[in-house]
């Protein structure tokens, strides 16, 4: 009960404060509009590749675009975390009863709530451009991006409690999210790429996301590659608490 | 309140083990305004951290308002608060906003916490400030509003982490008229600070940490007697060698020079000598031109025991 009541308090407080600041809810938009406007047009000349795959331009680069914005938008958390350690209020809440499961879920859950709303909009944003998303389609999108931003979002949190500066987090996450993100084919179908580069990427687990995104909106609909992305990305996302919480439980000295 | 029995912490570091606090016995009584004095590094804020259930000790007993600190430390958090040297507030979030946080946190209801906060925010005088985001305030606001947050769920034992540091004079004064308030209400207030007038002003006891060890521990009156006494300083015109004669086999001077026309007596105490000189010096009818009173300082004591004056050390 404590547990809830403490994750729902944090929960509301983060929230508030992302409120007070809308620049970042605003661009979190604003990146992957541009990828739509500035660069899904280039994939037009591409669909006519053979190894594109069907659904035409939107259809495939929107719903990876939605995995990028999961991936980007968890990397970024850690810095507010850093800035309220800084301020000491980290300290003050380890001091109370709060529950510490709740100081790592309270944060992820605001973090999911921004991501899926940004996902949202930008979904809204792609159907003149040619995206035909359906009910069913968008409803389990949402659910990856959830997985996703939980999962990626609680490691980010630790990374940024065990570093506890801006000066080694950023390079870190910058180092990890590029490779992350190029192997995951989101930019380009990984059907295009070599049979080394395809082979990569099978262990990434977000390019398992990417793929089940992509058949949410090209009319394959529910089928195995979805059911996959799911699994996977549930497990990234009780990998990822699992390791959150237990940086929030052990001492921060 | 607090009892401690060798408590110890030893960090790792690169160069081998590093014992920061190094076998510490403490012994803080209910309702009291225990003073943590000691130059900077000596290992006040680590006891402080372990006491308040950050950092758990690395070996050692201590007992935290009737609680054990090892075995119960979720206990211990319900009935202290903490007020750290770095703040406690996030920039953007309105003062009010951190208070009824802090006591939902505690289990507050929505309404009690509302009130609460309300109260607080009176008493400390932050309803100028209370409604906008904490990095509008001034330094002393700032400071104020952590007590507040530390005091949200009225804790019987409040800690104070160098809580007059980087204040300016003024805030400072306030702050310990403050702290003495909250020690007149019953609250238990530990306090580290490396300040010696703080410590002695303030506290009604104090604990001095050196390398990790206590090297003294009472009330500031009993460590500044345990060094060297008092000292009286008696004036008089061309009489110093009569005073001086007359004052020497006294029982109660311990000894007594003289140099231009001022006598100096080594006194145990300095306020129950003082009229019994007077009381000679009219016997004798020797005219007293001036009688003044030195106390030992923090530092004496602090000399005396680590062969290192404080303000250096610090």
């Amino acid at each position: 009960m404590k547990f809830l009541k403490d994750t729902w308090l944090m929960f509301q407080r983060y929230l508030m404060v992302f409120l007070r600041n809308p620049a970042w809810v605003a661009i979190g938009v604003i990146q992957p509009l541009l990828y739509l406007v500035l660069f899904a047009p280039l994939l037009k000349s591409l669909v006519h590749l053979s190894g594109f795959p069907a659904g035409g331009a939107y259809n495939v680069f929107v719903p990876g675009l939605l995995i990028q914005l999961g991936l980007f938008g968890a990397s970024g958390v850690g810095f507010g975390l850093i800035a309220e350690l800084r301020a000491g209020v980290i300290e003050r809440f380890r001091v109370t009863p709060v529950s510490r499961f709740a100081l790592l879920l309270g944060r992820a859950l605001r973090d999911i709530v921004t991501m899926m709303v940004q996902s949202l909009i930008l979904l809204l944003l792609a159907i003149p451009f040619g995206l035909k998303p359906t009910v069913v389609g968008i409803i389990v999108m949402l659910g990856l991006v959830a997985l996703i931003g939980l999962g990626m979002s609680s490691l980010a949190y630790a990374a940024a409690l065990a570093l506890k500066s801006e000066d080694s987090y950023a390079p870190l996450i910058f180092t990890l999210s590029l490779p992350l993100l190029l192997l995951s084919g989101v930019l380009l179908p990984l059907d295009l790429a070599p049979q080394w580069l395809q082979d990569i990427a099978k262990a990434n687990p977000l390019s398992y996301a990417v793929n089940a995104a992509r058949d949410l909106f090209n009319g394959k609909g529910l089928d195995q590659a979805v059911f996959e992305g799911l699994v996977i990305m549930a497990a990234l996302a009780v990998v990822g608490v699992l390791i959150g919480a237990r940086r929030f439980t052990r001492a921060i000295a | 309140m607090i009892e401690t029995h060798d408590l110890r912490k030893t960090f790792k570091s690169r160069r081998g083990p590093v014992e920061a606090v190094a076998g510490v016995d403490l012994d803080v009584k209910k309702g009291e305004i225990f003073g943590f004095l000691g130059p900077n590094g000596a290992g006040k804020t680590t006891t402080l951290r372990m006491l308040s259930t950050l950092l758990p000790p690395t070996s050692g007993e201590a007992t935290v308002a009737g609680f054990d600190l090892r075995r119960e430390p979720a206990k211990v958090r319900y009935v202290i608060g903490y007020v750290s040297q770095e703040g406690s507030s996030a920039p953007e979030v309105p003062g009010r906003v951190e208070l009824v946080m802090q006591g939902r946190l505690y289990g507050m209801s929505k309404q009690r916490a509302v009130a609460r906060a309300a109260e607080l925010i009176e008493s400390l005088e932050l309803a100028d400030c209370a409604d906008r985001p904490t990095k509008t305030y001034s330094g002393g606001q700032k400071r104020r509003l952590d007590i507040g947050i530390g005091l949200m769920h009225l804790p019987q034992l409040l800690f104070l982490d160098e809580p007059t540091t980087g204040l300016d004079p003024q805030s400072r004064a306030r702050m310990w008229d403050e702290v003495r308030r909250l020690r007149d209400t019953g609250t238990t207030v530990f306090l580290t600070t490396h300040y010696l007038e703080e410590a002695d002003a303030l506290s009604d006891r104090i604990g001095i940490i050196d390398h990790g060890k206590i090297v003294a521990l009472g009330t500031p009156d009993e460590l500044k007697r345990q060094v060297a006494g008092d000292v009286v300083i008696v004036g008089t015109d061309n009489a110093s060698d009569r005073v001086l004669q007359l004052l020497k086999g006294q029982s109660f001077v311990r000894e007594a020079t003289s140099a231009d026309d001022l006598v100096r007596l080594y006194v145990d105490r300095g306020e129950t000598a003082m009229p019994q000189i007077i009381r000679a010096l009219d016997a004798a009818g020797i005219p007293l031109a001036s009688l003044s009173l030195t106390r030992p300082s923090l530092d004496d004591v602090f000399l005396r025991q680590t062969g290192r004056s404080l303000r250096e050390a610090a």
